[in-house]
């Protein structure tokens, strides 16, 4: 009971981990909490149902279920990572020297937009996700895991070794971090500033894409909401971690995963959504910096 | 060649939602848009360079003085009258009016005034709909007996969130009331011996006054204007007041303000208990009106489109918040054949506002 517990936190915690790692990056270098973040991850999962759809009617996944798949994955991740990228040039980058209250209204804006550009495109009733896997798994330890769920796990941590190994080796990477720690004296030194916060918000986009194709997978069911209360909890976790730290939000992700899946069967499951929250502003008065998190000085 | 590609990329990335034709008419209809705004631009006829100075000096002449206080009067007789020749659609509307010019003059208070993001303030107005829910309901007291204790409580819990504010700044202090917001939301819903979860409370009374019930449409649309009316003055007499300058100062700079001797920590709990306050107004009347409450209208989107009203309206200006509050709820109205994509206008119109008019349409330039 417990370890299966444990299991299915884990796989909910490495979702929310790719799509915290996407709020957390952009605060890091933007200081913006990119309220859009988790309609991307809405879209991403949208995107996977009707590419696969679309790839279906053409007969692919007859002929190839990986070949098809696959596809469905690069697609949506270059669409939203498109998206992502569209986002910030239109509703961001014209603030970025204004009041910090203007980009987080401009991002609620894009939030709503983006809800009901989808509610309206695609209809309001819950779209199906065709069953893949099935529940097909094994058993370890008196818990019964699903194949979907080793995938999602092992997924997820690849995409967060490889985005670590990206922003730590890479010269991008060397760029994000100057950029986080100072803007102008980035710039200084020959650094395009507006690149690096375009590839900033292309990868988390992409990392959010494939987390929304993923939960899509688990749960089978797609809405146009499903992107504010992940986004959400994805936030809560970049905070748990300490926000602008990467590794803080991968351990965030799976730390408030193990926590949501605990409560609901250890407490109760109607407040399933509420842990989140109540773990939220517990964490921001007592250490709003967060667990890996520095705490800053305001600069007056 | 620019507009060709604004057109064709926004295109491309509407394509796998509605397919091939309707992509093709979005890169028409931006193609549109995008060239006629460069064109204009080079003209010098953008909104900024035309309409935005006449708004200006609009707003320049309302504040002006003697002309005003004679509009005031007009206005007002136009409101008494209303009822005498609107049919009952109409005053439904407006009764809606009144408590969303109510919420957004409360919500300005914290947001406008002492200029702290507050994104759960449709928890505010669910905990006053709902204290009078459960007085009138489960006690059984009237509307004016029940109002007192229902302000206190939403008062009290406006104090209550004002604490973990002190400590938070900008955007964290969204967040948290955001989850403020959401969770008395989920207690509301799930709390079924005490609030009846998503069923909702319903055959709540509404006022009465010696033995005579307000809860015809006509008699209840005095009650609400009433309460518009006394939330208007209090509101801007507040705003004028040793507490309101502070206020002021503290969303200017708030190390400054602490410097000449405000205190930060007093005013900050003020202007969430005095907002709060207002909500509570708001949802007793909200209450008494609709006879009937469930969580289902305290969502998240109810204080996004609160927030709206401040910021289409002009942050901090008063007139604008009842103007961006009236065009908001009576608008959608208004235009019944488009209300699906009311929210997608509103969602486009927020960021557009920021690009274009950070201080709302009616908000003077931050000085």
């Amino acid at each position: 009971m417990l370890f299966q517990q444990i299991i299915n936190g884990l796989t909910v915690g490495g979702v929310y981990a790719l799509i915290a790692l996407g709020y957390t990056m952009v605060y890091g270098i933007l200081e913006l909490i990119n309220f859009a973040h988790g309609e991307i991850y809405m879209l991403g999962a949208y995107l996977g149902i009707i590419l696969f759809g679309f790839f279906t009617s053409v007969g692919l996944t007859s002929h190839s279920l990986a070949l098809s798949f696959a596809l469905t994955i690069a697609l949506s991740v270059l669409f939203c990572s498109a998206y992502g990228f569209t986002v910030e040039r239109i509703a961001y980058k014209p603030l970025r020297n204004a009041p910090r209250l203007s980009p987080l209204i401009s991002a609620i804006g894009v939030s709503i937009f983006l809800q009901n550009y989808v509610m309206l495109t695609q209809g309001a009733t819950d779209k199906v996700f065709p069953d893949l896997l099935g529940s097909a798994g094994f058993d370890l330890l008196g818990a019964r895991i699903t194949y979907l769920q080793v995938l999602i796990i092992g997924v997820s941590f690849l995409l967060m070794l490889a985005l670590h190994l990206y922003v730590t080796k890479t010269r991008m990477g060397k760029a994000m971090r100057a950029v986080a720690q100072d803007k102008v004296m980035a710039s200084l030194v020959g650094i395009n500033v507006d690149s690096v916060i375009s590839v900033t918000f292309i990868i988390g986009s992409g990392l959010a894409a494939v987390a929304g194709i993923m939960v899509a997978m688990y749960y089978g069911l797609v809405n146009y909401f499903i992107g504010y209360i992940a986004g959400i909890k994805a936030f809560t976790a970049a905070v748990l971690g300490g926000i602008g730290s990467i590794p803080g939000a991968m351990f965030g992700g799976i730390f408030l995963g193990l926590i949501e899946s605990l409560g609901a069967s250890y407490i109760s499951s109607e407040y399933k959504d509420a842990y989140a929250f109540a773990v939220l502003i517990v964490i921001l008065l007592i250490r709003p910096a967060g667990i890996f998190g520095k705490s800053t000085e305001e600069k007056v | 060649m620019r507009s060709i590609l604004v057109a064709f990329w926004l295109a491309f990335l509407f394509l796998p939602f509605k397919g091939p034709k309707a992509a093709l008419m979005l890169f028409a209809v931006v193609l549109i848009i995008v060239s006629s705004w460069t064109y204009l631009k080079r003209r010098g006829r953008t909104l900024r360079e035309k309409v935005f100075p006449r708004i200006n000096a609009l707003r320049a002449m309302s504040l002006s003085g003697k002309r005003l206080s004679l509009a005031q009067c007009g206005l007002l007789l136009f409101l008494i009258a209303v009822p005498f020749f609107a049919g009952d659609y109409v005053l439904d509307v407006a009764i809606l009016c009144g408590i969303y010019i109510i919420l957004a003059l409360g919500l300005n208070v914290v947001v406008g005034f002492a200029g702290l993001l507050n994104l759960g303030f449709a928890a505010f107005y669910a905990i006053g709909a709902y204290s009078y829910a459960l007085l009138n309901v489960r006690l059984g007291l009237g509307f004016w007996e029940s109002l007192p204790v229902c302000l206190l409580i939403t008062t009290i819990s406006g104090f209550v969130l004002a604490v973990p504010a002190l400590r938070l700044r900008g955007d964290y202090l969204a967040i948290v009331t955001l989850g403020f917001g959401e969770i008395i939301r989920l207690v509301l819903n799930n709390w079924d011996s005490f609030t009846n979860g998503p069923n909702g409370i319903s055959e709540i009374a509404p006022p009465r006054v010696y033995g005579l019930s307000l809860g015809g449409l006509d008699k209840y649309y005095f009650v609400t204007l009433a309460a518009v009316i006394l939330s208007y003055i209090v509101v801007k007499r507040v705003r004028l007041s040793k507490m309101g300058r502070a206020w002021i100062a503290m969303r200017e700079d708030e190390i400054g303000a602490s410097s000449v001797g405000i205190n930060i920590t007093m005013y900050k709990l003020y202007s969430f208990a005095f907002g709060a306050f207002w909500a509570g107004v708001a949802g007793a009347l909200f209450a008494a009106k609709m006879r009937f409450v469930s969580p289902d209208s305290f969502t998240f989107m109810e204080s996004v489109l609160m927030l709206c009203m401040v910021i289409l309206g002009g942050l901090g200006s008063i007139a604008g918040v009842i103007l961006g509050a009236v065009v908001l709820v009576a608008l959608p109205e208004a235009l019944r054949e488009v209300q699906s994509y009311r929210m997608l206008a509103l969602g486009a119109g927020l960021i557009l506002m920021m690009i274009f008019r950070p201080q709302g349409l009616f908000g003077g330039a931050r000085k």
